[in-house]
């Protein structure tokens, strides 16, 4: 594997491409976004006043409630949503939500996803192959 | 993914379009863990307000509830989690008329599914808790840490659009909790403070969920002393779900599947982290920047009756400076009413709602449209949440936001 490509376990989705936005953080729809202005919104979080629309979110985990089942079709109803999201580790209810709202993602990596991809990369994708690379 | 011949036919669409997207839905999910066939469940509990569904989640509903063809209706007791306002009082709340319209569209929509709209978080007080091995689809985080940890029972976190699954099909892929080798413990840790008020179990459900750190992780906690009630169990659960993720904890001697360290393998961890009262006043004390509040909350969970008790016998001969909001199932708030709590609460100038919980119900535009922001509870989970709504939330315990409500300070 080169050191720009990675081979997740789990995946879902159809194969996008776009803009990384990484932290060492987690991710619930409820508890860290104003979904109406597309930013994350919990002062605590790591990407705190960042835009999440038409980005790929790399993050530790899936945490908080099971609104996020729901969230991510509605957030995809108004095009404000994340393009892909990819976990070191995710809960159920994140993968519910890909599947109701047919929002591509990968989770479960022999690393720490987060500090291997860089902020802001142009990365690719592929549910099919289960990988995640760097393209730009 | 091995499916039975039922399960084929339902793919196939011989029970109509709604099982056959349900089941859809469900293989989905079931591939992306690996599961390797579906297991029956006797209950589903959907989580489903309609700040989360949207206008698209309701239409989305709706189309589910007007089908014709076909099987339209749940198999199996399929019940509801709080609704996005207490219909009595949305105009209190100042909640939008759009936002009650979307909730009784999704209230027909669901009733037409056969769904029992019993509009509850603590259904296991009030409705029919499960037993220990009894595999169910319950959704609310706080619901299935304590169906599994306390009751012994069997369910992963269920979204809405799963737990609904769950009930129109009677069955849900078998991956994560339902499976022996998951429930084991991952994690052993030592508690040396046995807490006392339901904010310091909430803390302390915080400080576990913070240090297991995500969903396939099972705390094993030695230390405590005594048996918790269940309303001390509702509020630390919940607390570790919000913080963690965490969907199933064992209490050593404690709770059914862990009698002994030995029984969920905790005897082979060596011990990884020791919580003490530090750890827990560390964790409210992150949450105390303010001494001003704007209102007062109990919420998330909703009250049990021994709750709202208690904190009636708090209201007796105060008169509040802050609106104070507690928030209750609507089973048991006809009792509260029969009883004469709701009385002696909403005499010192509280509200007790009914069927609804306060982060569910449009917490942001209500904070705008109340002016509220310095928010005081004595529930973890409710902190743990209500920052990414734009206020600014304080925990302490239930007597110091009684005294807030009247003083307008959280001394």
């Amino acid at each position: 594997m080169s050191a720009q490509q990675w081979i997740a376990r789990h995946a879902i989705g159809q194969t996008v491409r776009g803009t990384a936005l990484v932290a060492s953080d987690g991710f619930s729809a409820r508890y860290d976004l104003d979904r109406l202005k597309g930013v994350f919104s919990r002062p605590a979080h790591k990407l705190a006043g960042q835009s999440y629309a038409g980005r790929i979110l790399v993050l530790d985990t899936a945490k908080g409630g099971v609104a996020s089942a729901w969230m991510l079709r509605e957030m995809a109803s108004r095009g404000i949503v994340p393009l892909a999201l990819v976990f070191n580790s995710v809960n159920p209810i994140l993968v519910q939500g890909a599947a109701f709202g047919g929002v591509t993602m990968l989770a479960g990596f022999d690393v720490d996803v987060t500090k291997e991809v860089p902020h802001g990369a142009t990365v690719e994708i592929d549910p099919a192959a289960r990988c995640l690379r760097v393209v730009g | 993914m091995r499916l039975n011949d039922e399960e084929q036919a339902i793919l196939a669409g011989e029970q109509g379009p709604v099982p056959k997207q349900a089941l859809e839905h469900q293989v989905a999910v079931g591939r992306f863990f690996g599961a390797d066939d579906f297991v029956p469940v006797t209950q589903a509990h959907i989580m489903a307000d309609t700040e989360s569904l949207g206008p698209s989640g309701v239409d989305w509903l709706e189309s589910l509830a007007d089908e014709r063809i076909g099987r339209t209706m749940v198999r199996i007791p399929t019940i509801t989690d709080p609704r996005g306002t207490d219909f009595a009082k949305a105009g209190m709340l100042k909640q939008a008329d759009w936002m009650v319209g979307l909730e009784r569209r999704t209230v027909l929509a669901f009733t037409k599914l056969g769904v029992s709209m019993t509009d509850t978080c603590i259904n296991y007080q009030t409705i029919q808790a499960p037993v220990r091995g009894e595999h169910v689809a319950f959704g609310d985080t706080g619901v299935v840490i304590y169906s599994n940890s306390v009751c012994g029972a069997r369910s992963n976190f269920e979204g809405g659009p799963s737990a609904l699954a769950a009930g129109l099909t009677g069955r849900t892929p078998r991956y994560g909790f339902h499976l022996d080798a998951q429930r084991q413990a991952t994690v052993r840790i030592r508690v040396d403070h046995t807490p006392r008020t339901l904010n310091d179990w909430g803390a302390l459900g915080g400080v576990i969920g913070r240090l297991a750190g995500n969903y396939w992780s099972v705390p094993v906690v030695e230390g405590l002393e005594g048996a918790p009630g269940s309303d001390a169990l509702k509020h630390f659960g919940a607390a570790m779900a919000s913080f963690g993720s965490i969907a199933l904890f064992h209490l050593v001697g404690i709770t059914p599947e862990a009698q002994r360290l030995s029984d969920v393998g905790g005897d082979r961890l060596p011990l990884a982290h020791r919580v003490g009262r530090a750890e827990i006043d560390a964790l409210q004390q992150g949450y105390a920047v303010d001494d001003q509040v704007d209102v007062v909350v109990f919420s998330a969970p909703q009250l049990s009756l021994y709750e709202l008790r208690d904190l009636a016998a708090l209201c007796d001969g105060r008169r509040f400076a802050r609106p104070l909001l507690a928030v209750t199932s609507p089973q048991v708030k006809p009792d509260a009413d029969r009883m004469g709590i709701t009385e002696r609460i909403e005499a010192a100038g509280g509200q007790v709602l009914s069927g609804m919980c306060f982060y569910q119900s449009y917490a942001r535009e209500i904070a705008e449209a109340n002016g509220w922001k310095r928010l005081a509870t004595n529930s973890a989970k409710l902190v743990n949440i209500l920052g990414g709504y734009g206020y600014v939330p304080m925990l302490a315990s239930m007597e110091r936001c009684v005294d807030a409500a009247e003083t307008g300070r959280l001394t």
